[in-house]
């Protein structure tokens, strides 16, 4: 086994994804399943290997990652606080996590 | 009224006035009043956005200036691509009231090209799937057997354009998300090279794997909507500025002597009997066509399918970490921070979301890292080197784009793994960023669409259009 019940546990919540006992089993025995298949990349030596982040070359990148750091209008404030689940512009609130 | 629009045949038809934008838009939108409570394609319509678009191409017309590229084509877009105003869902229920502020960089770059957004189309939840089952608005069926998958997670636009619902269509491409349903619908569908359209706007899947790209009916016009779509774009610092060339300039160029690799690891054990015979008959009329085919060998493809789901898990885990009930979508209320946060996820996704955040969040987690994401990523790698070497030897390479034709809805939901070892001819083309389309090429069992995958080197979109478009002119569908 792969993957216990106790690694699902502590992964969602790392995730902060709550999941039913049934779900918890479900997904134990399918990612234990899934993590076998994806064993069978230890066939391979990668000792020599880079890891690869992204596929474009640093010449197809130069011009693009940097920019100058500019602040321009985007005037969508409204907007985005309209659509939150709890807004009080101009701040979303959440529940409190700090006791006084 | 012609059956299947072709955007020549709107620029046409308006030229000379036969019928006005904005009466094709109601068409469209009666053809889809009658088809979409079966077929589902559509999540929403956006009739007042459509109108006002065709009113500007309507005056154009009437004061008999010069129209746009796209005009009056009515398109429709997959629900993970923002539209400004109009809901964008993803397919979740946890966007289900979500409005975007803004509009995706390839929305905007249609619409100023002429076209009209007629809806949003159903997908997987965010982009995850196969089949179009993942969505939490139920599935879209395949227009050409309504009891089978539309394929996914682009299900609901390769339906809409098969059907007959749009002219053209964007969908989004991970793992093979664009290319599959194009074959499951037989339509030709295509992935540019990473890089090559801006994704600003496209809700994030896997960052280092997502790209946006066109549905249609015909190769000429996936072409047409490519080069619309494509270049650099300032809002996403991924992609290039490698200039776009005029695709569709480009077809009709003979494809005589052209080297097309046939990589024997693409057709070994898997593969559907109707599926192989489609494909290999495909491949015999590019013979014909006067292309040497080349065997060459592509080594690591039997290692993609592990590598892209960690790499594409692990990402997804990361891009999913935003929806905590705070700025947008839903929340579960819950008097501790921490607590909502749980509730409003364990809520608001699905199973194959949940899976795959569990699964992508464990090879990132700490003391598995080293295992499995980044043995994925050197993996990821020596599969874009095998991409790189055989650019060296052929011009592009042809390969299934499916191992199975479509299958039953509910065939195969109970099983993930399963689920995903039929991306195996897609997903290696996603992680070296190459492009990659699929054409219809003949029907299995009579009915169900068989799609051929062409490959290019990166940014070489224009030599794998002019092969589709070949192969389509030459009856590559009814092989």
């Amino acid at each position: 086994m792969k993957i216990s019940r106790e690694d699902v546990l502590r992964v969602a919540e790392l995730a902060y994804l709550d999941l039913s006992e049934a779900e918890l089993e479900t997904y134990r025995a399918q990612i234990d399943e899934i993590l076998e298949y994806i064993g069978k990349l230890n066939e391979l030596d990668t000792s020599k290997v880079e890891p690869m982040a992204q596929v474009l070359s640093e010449q197809q990148t130069l011009d693009a990652t940097l920019r100058e750091d500019l602040v321009v209008p985007c005037a969508v404030a409204e907007d985005v606080l309209q659509h939150a689940p709890d807004p009080e512009a101009p701040y979303f609130r959440v529940p409190k996590v700090i006791e006084r | 009224m012609t059956a299947n629009w072709t955007i020549d045949g709107v620029r046409e038809a308006l030229a000379a006035r036969k019928i006005s934008a904005r009466e094709l838009a109601a068409e469209f939108y009666k053809r889809i009043g009658t088809q979409n409570p079966q077929l589902n394609a559509y999540l929403a319509l956006t009739p007042e956005r459509a109108r006002r678009q065709a009113e500007k191409i309507d005056a154009l017309v009437s004061a008999g200036s010069n129209l746009p590229p796209l005009a009056g084509v009515p398109v429709a877009i997959k629900d993970v691509i923002s539209t400004r105003g109009t809901k964008t869902t993803c397919g979740s229920k946890i966007l289900e009231n979500y409005i975007p502020p803004y509009d995706a960089t390839a929305v905007e770059r249609l619409e100023a090209a002429g076209a009209v957004i007629l809806g949003k189309t159903n997908c997987d939840e965010f982009a995850m799937g196969s089949s179009n089952e993942n969505s939490a608005y139920g599935p879209v069926k395949n227009p050409n057997a309504m009891e089978r998958v539309p394929g996914g997670s682009s299900g609901g636009s390769a339906a809409a354009v098969a059907a007959g619902l749009a002219v053209a269509a964007l969908g989004t491409d991970t793992g093979g998300s664009i290319r599959q349903p194009g074959s499951f619908c037989g339509i030709p569908a295509m992935m540019g090279s990473y890089g090559r359209v801006s994704r600003y706007g496209l809700i994030a899947f896997a960052s280092s794997l997502d790209r946006i790209g066109p549905f249609a009916t015909k190769v000429r016009d996936v072409a047409a909507i490519l080069r619309t779509i494509a270049g650099r774009d300032p809002h996403d610092s991924t992609s290039t500025t490698v200039p776009v060339p005029d695709y569709c300039a480009g077809l009709g160029k003979p494809v005589q002597g052209l080297r097309l690799g046939i990589p024997k690891d693409y057709f070994g054990e898997g593969m559907d009997a109707g599926v192989r015979e489609k494909v290999e008959a495909g491949i015999a009329l590019f013979q014909k066509l006067g292309c040497e085919l080349v065997d060459i060998r592509m080594p690591h493809t039997d290692y993609a399918i592990a590598a892209y789901y960690i790499i594409a898990t692990a990402e997804a885990s990361s891009n999913l970490a935003r929806y905590d009930g705070v700025r947008y979508g839903l929340r579960v209320e819950d008097d501790s921070l921490l607590a909502m946060y749980r509730k409003t996820r364990g809520a608001g996704f699905g199973p194959e979301v949940k899976r795959r955040i569990v699964l992508g969040t464990y090879v990132l987690s700490a003391g598995y890292y080293d295992a499995y994401y980044l043995k994925g990523q050197k993996v990821r790698g020596l599969i874009a080197q095998d991409f790189r070497d055989a650019f060296t030897k052929v011009d592009a390479i042809l390969t299934p784009t499916s191992p199975v034709p479509p299958f039953h809805l509910g065939e195969r939901t109970s099983d993930p793994l399963q689920m995903y070892l039929a991306d195996i001819y897609t997903v290696t083309g996603s992680l070296a960023g190459v492009p990659g389309m699929s054409v219809p090429c003949g029907k299995t069992c009579g009915k169900l669409p068989v799609g051929l995958q062409i490959f290019g080197p990166a940014f070489g979109e224009a030599r794998v259009l002019q092969l589709a478009d070949a192969f389509e002119k030459a009856g590559g569908a009814d092989v």
